[in-house]
């Protein structure tokens, strides 16, 4: 069977794969045809070329999706790796329980979580999702099968977190989830003038709030430079009296077809903008829209129309340089005329993750949208990869689609010793990209 | 349905419909033949919330084997009030036309096993006067095409079967529901092109429990597959024939 797999960012678009569905943790691998490769797919939410192979076969999993079992006196989950965070939710919100990282979808696969090694909005306090991992299978192309923890396998266990789909295909994985006392979220919004206002900001919040993160208005320029809102807030306390402002987001909301490419421009950009700085909940919010904003319009990257868009997300230490970097990738935005749609700003803890090759890095996360006008945008998203490689910073592969193989190496400094761990048969034409090969 | 035998448990529209009775609190006695695939299904839907799951690995083809299956069933679920026979197979039709032994393959899998399993469990159904067969046909039973007619007659006889068993059960307050599918996205049509007809087994799965909720006699899924087969069905023989379909 073949069928047009893209990523959300729709960019690059590979020509029509093969698929090969995966349905049962028992089954072989394939084998793929001479001269072609493998490669895990979830739920296709990543931005760019990562979970895409060009040439190559998908093993899709969204039949690998059956729970395993779960304990609702420990939080212990055990399931296959096409389930979806969504699915886990929904079964395991009720009886007080929480995924103790995700990240701004609930609709991607354990599976997909684990290859990108995902964070969300408490990465100070929890890390990433690798870290809360109990033990996971992985299946190689040479039908051999590995149970991999902390303590059993563990090279395998830290490669293949953050490993981007390619030492193999994870079929099951066992999660500790955490304990929630409701699904209610106490929520504060914070306006802040520029980037140095984020800042002051900042150090309180990390110390008092579970989560935080900001939206920064890309059109902000000069002293308003990197203006925005702030969020952060804590998971309810057990009793509360207040009136929650929002419940679960209905969703069924969708985007039936594909915007002309002109809607995105200045002035919608900054309508939302001036939207978004307007509205600031307080108090108790459902977790749906706080951590899943976006998920209430299905298929909102086709407003991006058929050009796709392309999604920057770097992590810049925490210092002068980093924040000088931070500074020179919004006014260069904000300068290219070609105004990101969403800009998240966000900061990462010193947890590590077992992975070697996870992204998140104590400092400063930022997040930025463009659509794909062509060659002016590839320009502008490599100078802003040019700006991250000197503040010493790195670029998500999760989200990315032009990181050059000097980036690459420089950004993960352990892609060495990961190669070592790379099933033969598998491979992404992000990996063909990073190492030069196409 | 509350206590449910499951034939075919381990088909794609079969997990789908398990997974909403086990978030219901049912009690559920799955047949498949495959052990591990059968145990996948089974912990997925004990952790989704079923009341207990048995399993029971069995290859379905063979009938004489029926009879004591049900009556193993509703001893482990201490009663039966719901059975769903899932289990079929679309067959080659290019294969079948040129070999009778392919053709048998599939009446006997898709009609023969199904009545053979019908027949125990109207007669259970019957006497306790109460109990919900639904039983998974085809809209390629409603006319027979070149293209699957071997298939389609297995699903249209077992269509006739059912109306007639329907008819007969009326009366004991037994409810038989025909579901229709159409295109499904499974692993049965996986070398198929996908089109916008396809359906999700997720969408028929609860089409299933909608139907059965609303004791209906016979379900189109998705019900646009209705007006369809209606307008298939009025084309007159004369002209039928001489299409490619
Ligand atoms: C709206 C939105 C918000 C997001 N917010 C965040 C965020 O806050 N933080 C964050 O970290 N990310 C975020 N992301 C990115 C997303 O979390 C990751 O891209 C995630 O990995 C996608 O999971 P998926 O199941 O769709 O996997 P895919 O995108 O299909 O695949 C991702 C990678 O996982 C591999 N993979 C998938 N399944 C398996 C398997 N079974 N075994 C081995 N490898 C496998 C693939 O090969 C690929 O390399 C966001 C994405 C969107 C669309």
């Amino acid at each position: 069977m073949k069928t047009e797999r893209t990523s959300w960012g729709r960019y690059p678009r590979v020509k029509a794969q093969p698929v090969h569905p995966v349905s049962w943790t028992s089954e072989p691998l394939p084998v793929p045809p001479a001269g072609g490769t493998l490669l895990p797919h979830g739920q296709g939410r990543s931005y760019g070329d990562s979970c895409l192979n060009e040439g190559g076969t998908l093993l899709t999993t969204e039949r690998l999706d059956h729970f395993l079992g779960f304990d609702p006196a420990t939080g212990v989950l055990r399931c296959e790796s096409g389930v979806t965070l969504d699915t886990i939710v929904r079964l395991v919100a009720p009886q007080g329980w929480f995924p103790p990282v995700t990240p701004g979808t609930k609709f991607v696969t354990v599976g997909g979580a684990i290859a990108n090694d995902v964070h969300g909005k408490n990465h100070v306090r929890e890390g990433t999702f690798g870290r809360h991992l109990r033990r996971f299978e992985l299946v190689r192309s040479d039908c051999s099968r590995r149970e991999c923890s902390p303590t059993e396998n563990r090279d395998w266990f830290e490669a293949t977190i953050g490993g981007l789909g390619l030492t193999g295909l994870i079929t099951w994985a066992e999660l500790q989830l955490r304990r929630v006392s409701n699904p209610y979220i106490l929520q504060e919004t914070i306006p802040f003038e520029n980037l140095e206002g984020f800042l002051s900001i900042l150090e309180e919040s990390e110390r008092d709030f579970e989560f935080n993160v900001a939206w920064v208005d890309s059109l902000a320029r000069g002293r308003h430079l990197g203006r925005g809102l702030f969020y952060r807030g804590d998971y309810a306390p057990p009793q509360f009296d207040a009136v929650p402002r929002a419940r679960a987001i209905p969703s069924g909301l969708g985007v039936p077809f594909d915007f002309p490419g002109f809607a995105l421009n200045r002035v919608s950009v900054a309508a939302f903008n001036a939207l978004q700085y307007r509205m600031r909940p307080q108090g108790l919010v459902h977790y749906e829209p706080f951590f899943y904003p976006l998920d209430a319009v299905h298929g909102w990257n086709r407003i991006y129309g058929r050009q796709g868009f392309l999604q920057f997300q770097c992590g810049v230490p925490m210092s002068h340089a980093g924040v000088d970097a931070l500074r020179e990738i919004l006014d260069r935005s904000a300068h290219s005329g070609m105004p990101s749609f969403l800009t998240v700003l966000k900061v990462y803890g010193d947890v590590p993750s077992p992975g070697w090759m996870s992204f998140p890095k104590r400092g400063f996360s930022l997040a930025l949208d463009f659509a794909n006008r062509g060659e002016r945008t590839y320009r502008l998203v490599d100078e802003l990869d040019a700006v991250t490689r000197r503040a010493g910073g790195r670029v998500y592969p999760a989200k990315d689609s032009r990181m050059s193989p000097e980036s690459f190496r420089a950004y993960y400094p352990e892609h060495e010793r990961f190669a070592r761990y790379v099933d033969p048969a598998f491979s992404s034409s992000f990996w063909r990209r990073v190492n030069g090969a196409g | 349905m509350k206590k449910v035998l499951v034939l075919g448990a381990t088909s794609a529209i079969a997990q789908a419909t398990v997974r909403l009775l086990a978030a219901r609190g049912a009690a559920l006695y799955l047949v498949g033949r495959n052990p591990e695939r059968l145990q996948a299904v089974a912990q997925d839907a004990r952790t989704r919330g079923a009341a207990r799951v048995e399993t029971e690995a069995l290859d379905l083809d063979d009938l004489a084997r029926h009879e004591a299956l049900v009556t193993r069933a509703e001893e482990a679920l201490g009663g039966l009030d719901g059975a769903l026979l899932a289990h079929g197979i679309l067959g080659d039709q290019a294969q079948a036309q040129g070999s009778y032994a392919e053709t048998e393959k599939v009446l006997h899998t898709n009609f023969l096993s199904a009545v053979s399993l019908l027949t125990p469990l109207a007669n259970r159904f019957e006497s306790q006067k109460a109990g919900t067969l639904v039983v998974i046909s085809s809209v390629a039973g409603d006319r027979g095409r070149q293209s699957n007619y071997v298939y389609g007659a297995s699903k249209g006889a077992l269509n006739v079967f059912l109306q007639g068993l329907r008819n007969r059960l009326a009366r004991s307050g037994v409810a038989v529901v025909t579901v229709k599918p159409g295109f499904v996205d499974t692993p049965m049509t996986a070398a198929m092109k996908k089109n916008p007809l396809f359906a999700s087994p997720e969408a028929v799965a609860r089409g299933i429990v909608r139907a059965v909720e609303t004791r209906q006699d016979e379900v189109y899924l998705p019900d646009f597959w209705r007006p369809i087969m209606f307008l298939i069905r009025g084309i007159p023989e004369r002209v039928f024939k001489r299409l490619k379909l």
